[in-house]
């Protein structure tokens, strides 16, 4: 038996039949889920896709984190399960909690769509371990809300146990704090990260590129071997 | 029913671009003089029953958990006269 992918659903998401597809492309069996609905419906990890939740009213992310899925998600979380968020994703994680600091318009107000280099600092994580450590990656990015701020002192817990999950090389597209452009928990389990992998999983689309794979397959592997 | 006001405004530290970019734009308009503009956000609570110590602890809590996020906001709670 294959391993179940949940992908939530909120008002306002755009980014979940890309992300269900991902987790199609890497071999495991998507799942929708859907915002209202607390049952996860035995999924073994959950992608929170991109988009734009709520409008984004109120903050980024902020009306979806008291959605009734979040609080099994939550939970479960808390508990190990694996959950990658994405753009909107990782600003629903933030406001959550799940993920230290938060999430802010982007330091020129500009919306930003381009294709971004990145560099995987950590490759231990749920999400990440099918990337090298140090090793760059360009997949697409796009949002108007990117700027990850958190007081120092956070920041140097992060950096102190390696929880900088990537970083954006060739410049800083959004004012992020020391270039952060995905972080984990202490655990590993859940990562969040502004760029798109989902979008970069097959070589016609996307940036021309499968960077962004590596993402689903090592959640894949991990559940496989758990 | 009582008005109850709460300002949600950017920690002092954390940079405001929208802010910024409103600063920059006054003196095009003939506004001269403004060193600073930060911008915030307003939340008028219509409250129904009265506004006693219960309430404004529910406000509060209100305010901490979703009108603001304490992580880079600060919010302050007015209860303004009764017309």
């Amino acid at each position: 038996m294959t391993s179940r992918i949940g992908v939530v659903t909120f008002p306002g998401t755009l980014d979940d039949q890309d992300a269900l597809r991902a987790v199609r492309i890497a071999g495991a069996e998507p799942v929708s889920l859907w915002h209202r609905d607390k049952d996860l419906h035995q999924v073994d990890a959950v992608v929170l896709a991109g988009g734009f939740s709520y409008g984004d009213y109120l903050r980024a992310g902020a009306i979806s984190r008291f959605s009734p899925v979040m609080d099994t998600i939550i939970d479960q979380a808390k508990a190990g399960m694996p959950v990658l968020g994405i753009c909107n994703g990782f600003q629903i994680l933030t406001e959550a909690h799940l993920l230290p600091g938060a999430m802010l318009r982007n330091n020129h107000l500009h919306f930003i769509c381009r294709d971004q280099k990145l560099r995987v600092e950590n490759a231990e994580t749920a999400w990440t371990a099918d990337y090298e450590a140090g090793q760059e990656i360009s997949v697409p990015l796009k949002n108007m809300d990117g700027r990850y701020v958190a007081d120092e002192r956070t920041l140097d817990e992060l950096e102190a146990e390696g929880r900088v999950a990537f970083r954006y090389l060739d410049g800083n597209p959004n004012g992020s704090l020391r270039d952060i452009a995905g972080i984990s928990n202490a655990a590993g389990n859940v990562v969040g990260l502004m760029p798109h992998p989902e979008h970069a999983v097959e070589p016609l689309v996307g940036t021309g590129r499968t960077d962004g794979l590596g993402f689903f397959t090592s959640i894949l592997k991990k559940l496989v071997n758990a | 029913m009582a008005r109850v006001v709460v300002d949600v405004m950017l920690k002092p530290e954390i940079l405001d671009p929208q802010g910024q970019a409103v600063q920059r734009a006054l003196p095009r308009l003939g506004f001269e003089s403004i060193a600073d503009v930060r911008q915030g956000k307003r939340f008028e609570l219509e409250v129904e029953g009265p506004v006693d110590d219960a309430a404004l602890t529910r406000i509060h809590e209100m305010a901490e958990t979703f009108l603001a996020n304490t992580v880079i906001e600060d919010f302050t709670v007015k209860v303004e006269e009764e017309k």
